[in-house]
Protein backbone atom coordinates (compact mmCIF):
# COMPACT_ATOMS: atom_id res chain seq x y z
CA UNK A 1 0.00 0.00 0.00
CA UNK A 2 1.59 3.51 -0.66
CA UNK A 3 1.88 6.26 1.78
CA UNK A 4 -0.69 9.16 2.15
CA UNK A 5 -0.21 12.42 0.90
CA UNK A 6 -0.34 14.01 4.09
CA UNK A 7 3.17 12.61 5.79
CA UNK A 8 1.84 13.48 9.31
CA UNK A 9 -1.36 11.22 8.81
CA UNK A 10 0.70 8.92 7.92
CA UNK A 11 3.29 9.39 11.04
CA UNK A 12 0.83 9.47 12.91
CA UNK A 13 -1.15 6.32 12.06
CA UNK A 14 2.47 4.81 12.07
CA UNK A 15 3.15 5.84 15.87
CA UNK A 16 -0.50 4.31 16.91
CA UNK A 17 0.97 1.18 15.87
CA UNK A 18 3.90 0.85 16.89
CA UNK A 19 2.53 2.43 20.65
CA UNK A 20 -0.21 -0.69 20.18
CA UNK A 21 2.96 -2.97 19.92
CA UNK A 22 4.65 -1.56 22.68
CA UNK A 23 1.66 -2.42 24.70
CA UNK A 24 1.04 -5.48 23.20
CA UNK A 25 4.86 -6.60 24.15
CA UNK A 26 4.80 -5.44 28.01
CA UNK A 27 1.66 -7.69 27.91
CA UNK A 28 2.93 -10.49 27.03
CA UNK A 29 6.29 -10.47 28.99
CA UNK A 30 4.12 -9.59 32.22
CA UNK A 31 2.31 -12.72 31.40
CA UNK A 32 5.56 -14.43 30.85
CA UNK A 33 6.64 -13.13 33.91
CA UNK A 34 4.13 -13.83 36.35
CA UNK A 35 4.29 -17.62 35.13
CA UNK A 36 8.20 -17.75 35.52
CA UNK A 37 7.71 -16.31 39.16
CA UNK A 38 4.94 -19.18 39.44
CA UNK A 39 7.41 -22.06 38.60
CA UNK A 40 10.36 -20.65 40.00
CA UNK A 41 8.73 -19.40 42.87
CA UNK A 42 10.00 -15.98 42.79
CA UNK A 43 8.31 -13.58 44.85
CA UNK A 44 10.50 -10.64 43.95
CA UNK A 45 9.75 -11.22 39.95
CA UNK A 46 5.67 -11.66 41.02
CA UNK A 47 5.63 -8.35 42.76
CA UNK A 48 7.46 -6.19 39.30
CA UNK A 49 4.81 -7.96 37.57
CA UNK A 50 2.12 -6.06 39.63
CA UNK A 51 3.97 -2.71 39.86
CA UNK A 52 4.27 -2.60 36.06
CA UNK A 53 1.06 -3.10 35.53
CA UNK A 54 0.77 0.60 35.44
CA UNK A 55 2.80 1.46 32.28
CA UNK A 56 0.31 -0.79 30.40
CA UNK A 57 -2.55 1.24 31.72
CA UNK A 58 -0.98 4.30 31.02
CA UNK A 59 -0.57 3.65 27.66
CA UNK A 60 -3.67 2.08 27.23
CA UNK A 61 -4.97 5.82 27.97
CA UNK A 62 -2.29 6.82 25.79
CA UNK A 63 -3.61 4.97 22.66
CA UNK A 64 -6.84 6.26 23.04
CA UNK A 65 -5.86 9.45 22.92
CA UNK A 66 -3.84 8.94 19.43
CA UNK A 67 -7.21 7.54 18.31
CA UNK A 68 -9.75 10.52 19.62
CA UNK A 69 -7.57 12.70 17.86
CA UNK A 70 -7.37 10.55 14.81
CA UNK A 71 -10.97 10.24 14.84
CA UNK A 72 -11.76 14.08 15.32
CA UNK A 73 -8.61 15.63 12.93
CA UNK A 74 -8.14 13.02 10.16
CA UNK A 75 -11.28 11.89 9.53
CA UNK A 76 -10.21 8.36 8.38
CA UNK A 77 -11.94 5.75 5.94
CA UNK A 78 -11.72 2.63 4.59
CA UNK A 79 -8.69 0.98 5.74
CA UNK A 80 -6.99 3.63 8.10
CA UNK A 81 -10.90 3.53 9.84
CA UNK A 82 -10.93 -0.06 10.52
CA UNK A 83 -7.18 0.30 11.78
CA UNK A 84 -8.56 2.91 13.85
CA UNK A 85 -11.01 0.90 14.87
CA UNK A 86 -9.32 -2.13 15.36
CA UNK A 87 -6.69 -0.56 17.94
CA UNK A 88 -9.75 0.97 20.35
CA UNK A 89 -11.54 -2.37 20.65
CA UNK A 90 -7.88 -4.91 20.82
CA UNK A 91 -6.22 -2.04 23.67
CA UNK A 92 -9.05 -3.07 26.21
CA UNK A 93 -8.29 -6.63 25.22
CA UNK A 94 -4.43 -6.08 25.63
CA UNK A 95 -5.38 -4.30 29.27
CA UNK A 96 -7.62 -6.51 30.59
CA UNK A 97 -4.81 -9.41 29.51
CA UNK A 98 -2.21 -7.50 31.84
CA UNK A 99 -4.94 -7.16 34.34
CA UNK A 100 -4.88 -10.88 34.17
CA UNK A 101 -1.22 -11.38 34.22
CA UNK A 102 -1.24 -9.50 37.76
CA UNK A 103 -3.89 -11.28 39.02
CA UNK A 104 -1.73 -14.53 38.23
CA UNK A 105 1.30 -12.39 40.13
CA UNK A 106 -0.77 -12.24 42.84
CA UNK A 107 -2.18 -15.71 43.28
CA UNK A 108 1.82 -16.61 43.25
CA UNK A 109 2.47 -14.91 46.31
CA UNK A 110 -0.32 -17.04 47.96
CA UNK A 111 1.27 -20.07 46.74
CA UNK A 112 3.98 -19.04 49.26
CA UNK A 113 2.16 -20.68 51.55
CA UNK A 114 0.01 -22.97 49.85
CA UNK A 115 2.35 -24.34 47.14
CA UNK A 116 0.60 -25.52 44.07
CA UNK A 117 1.70 -29.52 43.62
CA UNK A 118 0.65 -30.38 40.42
CA UNK A 119 1.24 -27.89 37.96
CA UNK A 120 2.11 -29.39 34.44
CA UNK A 121 -1.42 -29.00 33.25
CA UNK A 122 -1.03 -25.04 33.99
CA UNK A 123 2.31 -24.69 32.19
CA UNK A 124 0.80 -26.20 29.04
CA UNK A 125 -2.46 -24.19 29.68
CA UNK A 126 0.20 -21.09 30.14
CA UNK A 127 2.32 -22.04 26.60
CA UNK A 128 -0.78 -22.45 25.07
CA UNK A 129 -2.03 -19.22 25.69
CA UNK A 130 0.41 -17.13 25.86
CA UNK A 131 1.61 -18.20 22.12
CA UNK A 132 -1.96 -17.03 21.76
CA UNK A 133 -1.55 -13.55 22.82
CA UNK A 134 2.39 -13.51 21.04
CA UNK A 135 0.19 -14.52 17.42
CA UNK A 136 -2.52 -12.45 18.69
CA UNK A 137 0.23 -9.34 18.15
CA UNK A 138 2.20 -10.98 15.03
CA UNK A 139 -0.58 -11.21 13.06
CA UNK A 140 -1.80 -7.47 13.87
CA UNK A 141 1.60 -5.87 13.61
CA UNK A 142 1.50 -7.80 9.74
CA UNK A 143 -1.81 -7.38 8.78
CA UNK A 144 -2.23 -11.43 8.76
CA UNK A 145 -5.51 -12.58 8.54
CA UNK A 146 -4.84 -15.99 8.11
CA UNK A 147 -3.13 -16.48 11.01
CA UNK A 148 -5.82 -14.56 12.83
CA UNK A 149 -8.23 -17.32 11.82
CA UNK A 150 -5.75 -19.88 12.81
CA UNK A 151 -5.96 -18.08 16.17
CA UNK A 152 -9.81 -18.43 16.36
CA UNK A 153 -9.61 -22.14 15.41
CA UNK A 154 -7.10 -22.47 18.31
CA UNK A 155 -9.37 -21.71 21.01
CA UNK A 156 -11.12 -24.48 21.29
CA UNK A 157 -7.69 -26.30 22.41
CA UNK A 158 -6.94 -23.91 24.93
CA UNK A 159 -10.69 -24.14 26.18
CA UNK A 160 -10.46 -28.24 25.85
CA UNK A 161 -6.79 -27.42 28.44
CA UNK A 162 -8.72 -25.39 30.66
CA UNK A 163 -11.53 -27.97 31.06
CA UNK A 164 -8.92 -31.03 32.11
CA UNK A 165 -7.59 -29.04 34.42
CA UNK A 166 -10.24 -28.46 35.75
CA UNK A 167 -10.87 -32.11 36.31
CA UNK A 168 -7.64 -32.46 36.96
CA UNK A 169 -8.01 -29.86 40.23
CA UNK A 170 -11.21 -30.99 41.07
CA UNK A 171 -9.90 -34.76 41.95
CA UNK A 172 -6.97 -33.61 44.05
CA UNK A 173 -9.35 -31.80 46.03
CA UNK A 174 -11.73 -34.61 46.68
CA UNK A 175 -8.67 -36.84 46.91
CA UNK A 176 -7.55 -34.80 49.99
CA UNK A 177 -9.00 -31.59 51.27
CA UNK A 178 -5.43 -30.23 52.09
CA UNK A 179 -5.12 -29.33 48.48
CA UNK A 180 -8.74 -27.27 48.16
CA UNK A 181 -6.72 -24.19 48.77
CA UNK A 182 -3.80 -24.43 46.51
CA UNK A 183 -6.32 -26.52 44.10
CA UNK A 184 -8.41 -23.32 44.04
CA UNK A 185 -5.59 -21.20 43.16
CA UNK A 186 -4.53 -23.52 40.58
CA UNK A 187 -8.00 -23.11 39.16
CA UNK A 188 -8.17 -19.56 39.36
CA UNK A 189 -4.98 -19.28 37.43
CA UNK A 190 -5.67 -21.78 34.91
CA UNK A 191 -8.77 -19.49 34.66
CA UNK A 192 -6.85 -16.32 34.22
CA UNK A 193 -4.23 -17.88 31.31
CA UNK A 194 -8.01 -19.29 29.51
CA UNK A 195 -9.22 -15.90 29.73
CA UNK A 196 -5.74 -14.30 27.87
CA UNK A 197 -6.63 -16.99 25.40
CA UNK A 198 -10.34 -15.56 24.71
CA UNK A 199 -8.52 -12.32 24.73
CA UNK A 200 -6.06 -13.22 21.95
CA UNK A 201 -9.14 -14.55 20.23
CA UNK A 202 -11.05 -11.01 20.73
CA UNK A 203 -7.85 -9.39 18.88
CA UNK A 204 -7.56 -11.98 15.99
CA UNK A 205 -11.13 -11.46 15.11
CA UNK A 206 -10.61 -7.46 15.08
CA UNK A 207 -7.63 -8.17 12.66
CA UNK A 208 -9.83 -10.37 10.39
CA UNK A 209 -12.00 -7.35 10.15
CA UNK A 210 -9.11 -4.96 9.86
CA UNK A 211 -7.76 -6.87 6.88
CA UNK A 212 -10.75 -8.01 4.84
CA UNK A 213 -13.77 -5.79 6.10
CA UNK A 214 -15.81 -8.92 7.82
CA UNK A 215 -16.48 -8.91 10.90
CA UNK A 216 -16.73 -12.35 12.18
CA UNK A 217 -17.00 -11.62 15.98
CA UNK A 218 -19.71 -14.12 17.93
CA UNK A 219 -19.66 -16.38 14.96
CA UNK A 220 -18.46 -20.40 14.96
CA UNK A 221 -15.04 -21.00 13.50
CA UNK A 222 -16.67 -22.31 10.51
CA UNK A 223 -19.09 -19.81 10.30
CA UNK A 224 -16.22 -17.23 10.26
CA UNK A 225 -14.35 -18.87 7.91
CA UNK A 226 -16.98 -18.90 5.17
CA UNK A 227 -17.42 -15.42 5.76
CA UNK A 228 -13.65 -14.57 4.98
CA UNK A 229 -13.66 -16.89 1.76
CA UNK A 230 -16.51 -15.27 0.45
CA UNK A 231 -15.16 -12.14 0.59
CA UNK A 232 -11.82 -13.19 -1.15
CA UNK A 233 -14.23 -14.87 -3.56
CA UNK A 234 -15.71 -11.38 -4.15
CA UNK A 235 -12.74 -9.19 -4.72
CA UNK A 236 -10.99 -11.75 -7.14
CA UNK B 1 -17.71 -3.28 -10.44
CA UNK B 2 -21.33 -2.10 -11.85
CA UNK B 3 -24.46 -2.26 -9.55
CA UNK B 4 -27.31 -4.00 -11.03
CA UNK B 5 -30.92 -5.54 -9.48
CA UNK B 6 -30.97 -2.70 -7.62
CA UNK B 7 -34.92 -1.60 -7.02
CA UNK B 8 -36.06 0.93 -9.29
CA UNK B 9 -33.33 1.78 -11.64
CA UNK B 10 -34.16 5.66 -12.81
CA UNK B 11 -31.61 5.72 -15.23
CA UNK B 12 -29.41 2.62 -16.66
CA UNK B 13 -26.36 3.64 -18.44
CA UNK B 14 -25.00 1.12 -20.41
CA UNK B 15 -21.18 0.98 -21.76
CA UNK B 16 -21.54 5.06 -21.84
CA UNK B 17 -17.84 6.06 -23.84
CA UNK B 18 -17.58 9.84 -24.51
CA UNK B 19 -15.52 12.12 -26.83
CA UNK B 20 -14.07 15.67 -26.48
CA UNK B 21 -13.33 15.64 -30.46
CA UNK B 22 -10.73 12.90 -31.05
CA UNK B 23 -10.03 12.91 -27.07
CA UNK B 24 -11.88 9.96 -25.04
CA UNK B 25 -13.08 10.87 -21.97
CA UNK B 26 -15.41 8.11 -20.07
CA UNK B 27 -14.91 4.57 -21.31
CA UNK B 28 -17.32 2.03 -21.11
CA UNK B 29 -19.07 3.16 -17.96
CA UNK B 30 -22.01 0.80 -17.03
CA UNK B 31 -24.03 1.52 -14.01
CA UNK B 32 -27.79 2.04 -12.47
CA UNK B 33 -28.89 5.54 -10.79
CA UNK B 34 -31.46 4.07 -7.92
CA UNK B 35 -34.79 6.36 -7.44
CA UNK B 36 -35.00 8.30 -5.12
CA UNK B 37 -31.78 7.61 -3.83
CA UNK B 38 -28.66 10.08 -3.67
CA UNK B 39 -25.78 9.08 -6.05
CA UNK B 40 -22.36 10.34 -4.97
CA UNK B 41 -19.56 10.71 -7.90
CA UNK B 42 -16.36 11.23 -6.59
CA UNK B 43 -12.47 10.74 -7.70
CA UNK B 44 -9.40 13.38 -8.82
CA UNK B 45 -9.89 16.17 -10.86
CA UNK B 46 -10.12 14.98 -14.89
CA UNK B 47 -11.79 11.37 -14.10
CA UNK B 48 -15.02 12.26 -16.15
CA UNK B 49 -17.27 12.11 -13.70
CA UNK B 50 -18.87 15.72 -14.57
CA UNK B 51 -18.97 14.62 -18.11
CA UNK B 52 -20.64 11.63 -17.35
CA UNK B 53 -22.98 13.58 -15.35
CA UNK B 54 -23.18 16.48 -17.75
CA UNK B 55 -24.39 13.53 -20.14
CA UNK B 56 -27.73 12.43 -18.17
CA UNK B 57 -29.62 15.57 -19.45
CA UNK B 58 -27.20 15.70 -22.80
CA UNK B 59 -25.60 19.26 -22.24
CA UNK B 60 -22.63 18.33 -24.12
CA UNK B 61 -24.73 18.41 -27.70
CA UNK B 62 -24.10 22.37 -26.81
CA UNK B 63 -20.35 22.27 -28.43
CA UNK B 64 -19.83 20.81 -31.58
CA UNK B 65 -17.43 17.42 -31.25
CA UNK B 66 -18.66 16.15 -28.48
CA UNK B 67 -20.43 12.88 -28.71
CA UNK B 68 -21.69 10.27 -25.99
CA UNK B 69 -21.95 6.45 -27.72
CA UNK B 70 -23.93 3.55 -25.69
CA UNK B 71 -27.35 3.95 -23.69
CA UNK B 72 -28.42 5.80 -21.05
CA UNK B 73 -32.17 4.77 -20.50
CA UNK B 74 -33.76 6.86 -18.45
CA UNK B 75 -37.01 4.85 -17.52
CA UNK B 76 -36.08 2.48 -20.63
CA UNK B 77 -35.59 5.05 -22.92
CA UNK B 78 -32.38 6.00 -24.58
CA UNK B 79 -31.93 10.07 -24.02
CA UNK B 80 -28.59 9.86 -25.92
CA UNK B 81 -30.79 9.28 -28.86
CA UNK B 82 -31.16 12.76 -31.08
CA UNK B 83 -34.73 11.39 -31.98
CA UNK B 84 -35.39 12.73 -27.92
CA UNK B 85 -35.86 16.54 -27.83
CA UNK B 86 -33.65 18.19 -25.63
CA UNK B 87 -36.24 20.50 -24.00
CA UNK B 88 -38.55 17.72 -22.81
CA UNK B 89 -35.30 16.25 -21.35
CA UNK B 90 -33.65 19.02 -19.58
CA UNK B 91 -37.60 19.56 -18.00
CA UNK B 92 -37.40 15.91 -16.23
CA UNK B 93 -33.85 16.51 -15.51
CA UNK B 94 -32.62 19.53 -13.63
CA UNK B 95 -28.99 20.67 -13.11
CA UNK B 96 -27.03 23.01 -10.36
CA UNK B 97 -23.73 24.02 -10.81
CA UNK B 98 -20.52 24.82 -8.35
CA UNK B 99 -21.12 28.35 -9.01
CA UNK B 100 -25.07 29.63 -7.95
CA UNK B 101 -26.16 31.51 -11.41
CA UNK B 102 -29.52 33.22 -10.17
CA UNK B 103 -31.05 35.57 -13.38
CA UNK B 104 -31.00 39.28 -13.28
CA UNK B 105 -34.53 39.20 -12.17
CA UNK B 106 -36.26 39.21 -8.64
CA UNK B 107 -36.24 36.05 -6.50
CA UNK B 108 -40.03 35.34 -7.69
CA UNK B 109 -39.36 35.69 -11.27
CA UNK B 110 -36.35 33.24 -10.82
CA UNK B 111 -38.49 30.84 -9.71
CA UNK B 112 -41.49 32.07 -12.18
CA UNK B 113 -39.06 31.94 -15.12
CA UNK B 114 -39.36 28.29 -16.12
CA UNK B 115 -42.43 27.82 -15.21
CA UNK B 116 -43.69 30.66 -17.52
CA UNK B 117 -41.69 28.61 -20.21
CA UNK B 118 -43.22 25.47 -19.51
CA UNK B 119 -47.20 25.98 -18.97
CA UNK B 120 -49.21 29.20 -18.60
CA UNK B 121 -50.47 29.66 -15.24
CA UNK B 122 -52.88 31.97 -13.75
CA UNK B 123 -51.25 34.43 -11.28
CA UNK B 124 -52.91 32.95 -8.46
CA UNK B 125 -51.79 29.68 -9.81
CA UNK B 126 -48.35 30.64 -10.17
CA UNK B 127 -47.69 31.96 -6.95
CA UNK B 128 -48.90 29.30 -5.32
CA UNK B 129 -46.20 27.15 -6.79
CA UNK B 130 -43.30 29.77 -6.74
CA UNK B 131 -43.97 29.50 -2.98
CA UNK B 132 -44.21 25.93 -2.67
CA UNK B 133 -40.76 25.34 -4.88
CA UNK B 134 -39.21 28.26 -2.41
CA UNK B 135 -40.35 25.69 0.26
CA UNK B 136 -39.40 22.74 -1.15
CA UNK B 137 -36.20 24.57 -1.48
CA UNK B 138 -35.97 25.39 2.03
CA UNK B 139 -35.70 29.13 1.27
CA UNK B 140 -39.57 30.58 1.99
CA UNK B 141 -39.16 31.54 5.33
CA UNK B 142 -35.98 33.50 4.62
CA UNK B 143 -37.38 35.44 1.38
CA UNK B 144 -41.13 35.17 1.77
CA UNK B 145 -40.45 39.15 2.30
CA UNK B 146 -38.42 39.88 -0.32
CA UNK B 147 -39.91 37.96 -3.41
CA UNK B 148 -39.33 41.20 -5.79
CA UNK B 149 -36.07 41.73 -4.55
CA UNK B 150 -33.23 40.78 -7.15
CA UNK B 151 -31.63 36.98 -6.56
CA UNK B 152 -28.48 38.14 -6.63
CA UNK B 153 -28.82 40.60 -3.80
CA UNK B 154 -29.27 36.95 -1.81
CA UNK B 155 -26.58 35.47 0.18
CA UNK B 156 -24.27 32.67 -1.80
CA UNK B 157 -26.11 30.08 0.12
CA UNK B 158 -29.26 31.41 -0.45
CA UNK B 159 -28.65 31.61 -4.43
CA UNK B 160 -27.37 28.20 -4.17
CA UNK B 161 -30.79 27.33 -2.92
CA UNK B 162 -32.55 29.62 -5.05
CA UNK B 163 -31.26 27.82 -8.02
CA UNK B 164 -32.41 24.46 -6.59
CA UNK B 165 -35.87 26.11 -5.66
CA UNK B 166 -35.94 26.87 -9.70
CA UNK B 167 -34.81 23.50 -10.56
CA UNK B 168 -37.55 21.63 -8.68
CA UNK B 169 -40.30 24.65 -9.52
CA UNK B 170 -40.74 22.64 -13.07
CA UNK B 171 -40.93 18.86 -11.64
CA UNK B 172 -37.94 17.41 -12.77
CA UNK B 173 -37.27 13.80 -12.16
CA UNK B 174 -33.59 13.72 -11.66
CA UNK B 175 -31.81 16.78 -9.94
CA UNK B 176 -27.82 16.71 -10.64
CA UNK B 177 -25.69 18.14 -8.80
CA UNK B 178 -22.52 19.19 -10.06
CA UNK B 179 -20.24 20.43 -6.65
CA UNK B 180 -23.27 22.49 -5.40
CA UNK B 181 -21.18 23.27 -2.38
CA UNK B 182 -17.71 23.85 -2.94
CA UNK B 183 -17.86 27.80 -3.05
CA UNK B 184 -20.38 27.67 0.25
CA UNK B 185 -19.42 28.07 3.88
CA UNK B 186 -19.80 25.16 6.36
CA UNK B 187 -23.30 26.19 7.61
CA UNK B 188 -25.02 26.85 4.25
CA UNK B 189 -23.10 23.23 2.66
CA UNK B 190 -25.21 21.66 6.03
CA UNK B 191 -28.11 23.60 5.06
CA UNK B 192 -28.08 22.35 1.48
CA UNK B 193 -27.19 19.02 2.54
CA UNK B 194 -30.19 18.63 4.64
CA UNK B 195 -31.91 19.92 1.92
CA UNK B 196 -30.60 17.02 -0.66
CA UNK B 197 -31.84 15.02 2.19
CA UNK B 198 -35.38 16.14 2.47
CA UNK B 199 -35.57 16.69 -2.16
CA UNK B 200 -34.48 12.59 -2.60
CA UNK B 201 -37.98 11.82 -1.03
CA UNK B 202 -39.61 13.39 -4.42
CA UNK B 203 -36.33 13.47 -7.12
CA UNK B 204 -33.58 10.89 -7.74
CA UNK B 205 -30.33 12.76 -6.85
CA UNK B 206 -26.97 12.45 -8.57
CA UNK B 207 -24.47 14.72 -7.07
CA UNK B 208 -20.62 15.57 -7.90
CA UNK B 209 -18.50 16.61 -4.92
CA UNK B 210 -15.17 16.74 -4.46
CA UNK B 211 -15.55 16.84 -0.74
CA UNK B 212 -15.16 12.98 0.15
CA UNK B 213 -16.74 13.37 3.10
CA UNK B 214 -19.91 15.19 1.53
CA UNK B 215 -20.10 12.13 -0.57
CA UNK B 216 -20.01 9.87 2.69
CA UNK B 217 -22.33 12.54 4.80
CA UNK B 218 -25.23 12.97 2.04
CA UNK B 219 -25.52 9.75 -0.58
CA UNK B 220 -26.55 6.05 -0.61
CA UNK B 221 -24.24 5.16 -3.61
CA UNK B 222 -20.89 6.27 -4.42
CA UNK B 223 -19.02 5.59 -7.77
CA UNK B 224 -15.34 6.18 -7.96
CA UNK B 225 -14.47 7.08 -11.28
CA UNK B 226 -10.64 7.35 -12.27
CA UNK B 227 -9.30 8.61 -16.19
CA UNK B 228 -13.05 8.22 -17.35
CA UNK B 229 -13.37 4.54 -15.81
CA UNK B 230 -16.03 3.44 -13.35
CA UNK B 231 -13.67 1.94 -10.64
CA UNK B 232 -16.09 0.69 -8.24
CA UNK B 233 -19.46 1.60 -7.33
CA UNK B 234 -21.41 0.62 -4.09
CA UNK B 235 -23.22 1.57 -1.22
CA UNK B 236 -21.48 4.65 0.49
CA UNK B 237 -21.21 2.60 3.62
CA UNK B 238 -19.49 0.32 2.13
CA UNK B 239 -16.96 2.37 -0.24
CA UNK B 240 -16.27 4.49 2.74
CA UNK B 241 -15.47 1.60 5.37
CA UNK B 242 -14.60 -1.50 3.14
CA UNK B 243 -13.84 -0.94 -0.69
CA UNK B 244 -12.70 -3.92 -2.88
CA UNK B 245 -10.59 -2.11 -5.17
CA UNK B 246 -7.22 -1.05 -4.06
CA UNK B 247 -7.14 1.96 -6.38
CA UNK B 248 -10.76 3.60 -4.49
CA UNK B 249 -8.90 2.47 -1.71
CA UNK B 250 -5.98 4.57 -2.09
CA UNK B 251 -8.32 7.56 -3.41
CA UNK B 252 -10.36 7.52 -0.35
CA UNK B 253 -7.87 6.81 2.83
CA UNK B 254 -5.51 10.24 0.83
CA UNK B 255 -2.97 7.78 -0.62
CA UNK B 256 -3.22 8.88 -4.15
CA UNK B 257 -0.61 10.72 -6.16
Amino acid sequence: MSEHTIKRYEDELNELKETVLSMGSLVEKAVRRSMKSLIEQDAKRARKVIERDRAINSLEIEVDEMTRNLLALRQPAAGDLRFIITTIKIVTDLERSGDLAEAIAEAMLQTEDHPLTHTDSLHNLADKAILQLQQALDCFAHGDADLAMAIIESDKKVNTLFKSLQRENLTYMMEDHRQITSGLLAYSIGKNLERIGDHAVNIAEMVVYMVRGQDVRHSSYKKAAALVAEDEQTKA
Amino acid sequence: MTKTNKPDVKIAVRNLNFFYDNKQALFDNTLDIVANKVTAFIGPSGCGKSTHIRCYNRMFSLYKGHRGEGEILFDGENILDPKVPELQLRHRVGMIFQKPTPFPMTVYDNIAYGLRLHGNYPQSELDDRVEKALRDGALWDEVKDSLRKPGTALSGGQQQRLCIARAIAVQPEVILMDEPCSALDPIATAKIEELIDELKKKFTIVIVTHSMQQAARVSDYTAYFYLGKLIEYDDTQVIFTSPQNQKTEDYITGRFG
